[in-house]
């Protein structure tokens, strides 16, 4: 567990990830981050109060008549989801990162998208993408505005840009109006998990030639 | 207060229609108990719920079940309709629900959810996988010891700190409550949320502020 995160989760992501309305993208990232941080993890679940209270205090629905013996059948019949258990294996990154990289991170099959940087694209439902990002210690993401919403997430070494500087653990959420140049540490490569819900708006020519084809 | 006529008032059944299936206050006006005051009443409730579960956990107890089932299971159906699916789905839906909670009774923590919470979590997740058929990714179990078991002090102020929480909400006025409710039903966007959550959130604020010191004590 890393102790000394200082970007964490805002409520509204947390709220959103709690009422599971969440694209798949953003719900990796906040679970990852989760998984690094107790503190988000104790917020999520004064989140997650909130959605039980309002469960238990609203509406109720007409069952069917037999739900109960209906139910009783599915138990007997054994657990109809497989029952997994997220834990990490040793030294690895967060188990729920595990699941997309089919392992840790040198398994992940690197794309060079141009001065260094690379990065990897997960497997995520469309309404927004989930990539990993490979900083060399030193390099800089071409500066970039965006559209929509980005999360960045921490996993290994630490970048700086106009706003401030990024450890192991620690989520970027950065919005429409904010430009910025991810640079990494000097003292090594910087890997972040990075989610956006829109095509991310690269400044230069080249990268923006070179979007379509990389997807970034 | 209410006086009797208000709740008589909220209490009488408006004609039968589709949606008369949905009437989750009046129910709960008239479930409750004459004279007992709804604080300790609700608490007491509460604490059953959660014997109801370790009796499942411990005993595979289909009493226990059957109580927890027919409080929650109208519930957990009520929720997924409201969150956009049809009867026949949400109905099957509570049931996959209800059978999951029997089946992970052995993960259910007392300190860190009430019954309530924990069964929404386990609800939300079903309505991602069958209503909304996304994956959820969820945060890795925070690993316990072999012989871990939750400090009963800690249950006890986690379920109780829970029950104020549920309390606040119910007594917001009823336009903020259907903004919060709007947010855990039915699928605003984060970005919707960043937008309105100054306001439904500001008196509920220094309950889950609570809640929050509660569980980051549990997790120490």
């Amino acid at each position: 567990m890393t102790t000394d995160i200082k970007h964490h989760l805002s409520d509204a992501l947390l709220m959103a990830y709690s009422a599971g309305s969440l694209p798949e993208a953003f719900s990796l990232t906040v679970a990852t981050h989760i998984s690094m941080c107790d503190e988000c993890r104790a917020r999520l679940g004064a989140f997650d109060t909130v959605g039980g209270a309002l469960m238990e205090d609203s509406d109720v629905a007409h069952l069917a008549p037999n739900s109960l013996d209906a139910t009783m059948a599915l138990i007997a019949n054994g657990s109809a989801q497989p029952i997994t258990s997220q834990e990490r294996r040793a030294g690895g990154v967060p188990a729920p990162l595990q699941d997309y990289i089919g392992g840790d991170l040198d398994t992940v099959k690197w794309r060079s998208v141009g001065m260094g940087v690379k990065q990897a694209i997960l497997p995520t439902s469309k309404d927004a993408s989930a990539r990993l990002l490979f900083i060399p210690a030193g390099s800089a993401v071409p500066d970039h505005g965006h559209r929509g919403t980005e999360l960045t997430l921490v996993l290994q070494g630490a970048f700086s840009d106009a706003t401030d500087h990024f450890g192991p653990g620690d989520i970027e959420i950065a919005n429409e109006d904010m430009d910025h140049t991810p640079v990494a540490d000097i003292g090594a490569d910087c890997i972040c998990l990075a989610a956006t819900d829109a095509p991310l708006r690269f400044k230069g020519m080249l990268p923006r030639l070179a979007q379509p084809f990389f997807r970034i | 207060m209410f006086s009797d006529t208000d709740t008589l008032e909220r209490v009488a059944p408006s004609a039968p229609s589709p949606a008369a299936c949905l009437r989750g206050k009046s129910k709960q006006l008239l479930e409750r108990k004459p004279g007992g005051t709804r604080v300790s009443g609700k608490e007491k409730e509460n604490e059953d719920w959660v014997a109801c579960i370790i009796r499942i956990r411990d005993g595979q107890d289909k009493d226990a079940f059957a109580k927890l089932f027919r409080h929650f299971a109208p519930r957990v159906k009520a929720f997924l309709i409201r969150s956009g699916s049809d009867s026949g789905l949400a109905e099957e839906c509570a049931q996959e629900v209800m059978a999951a909670l029997w089946h992970k009774a052995h993960m259910f923590d007392p300190a860190r959810a009430s019954a309530a919470t924990w069964i929404f979590t386990i609800a939300r997740n079903r309505r991602i996988d069958a209503i909304r058929k996304q994956r959820r990714p969820e945060p890795e179990e925070l690993t316990w010891g072999p012989d871990h078991e939750p400090d009963q002090a800690d249950a006890l102020a986690l379920q109780q700190e829970s029950e104020h929480l549920s309390e606040a909400i119910a007594a917001l006025p009823d336009k903020q409550r259907e903004l919060i409710e709007k947010a855990y039903f039915s699928d605003l966007s984060h970005r919707e949320i960043a937008d309105e959550t100054g306001l439904p959130l500001g008196t509920i604020k220094s309950r889950i502020r609570l809640a929050l010191d509660r569980l980051r004590h549990t997790m120490k």
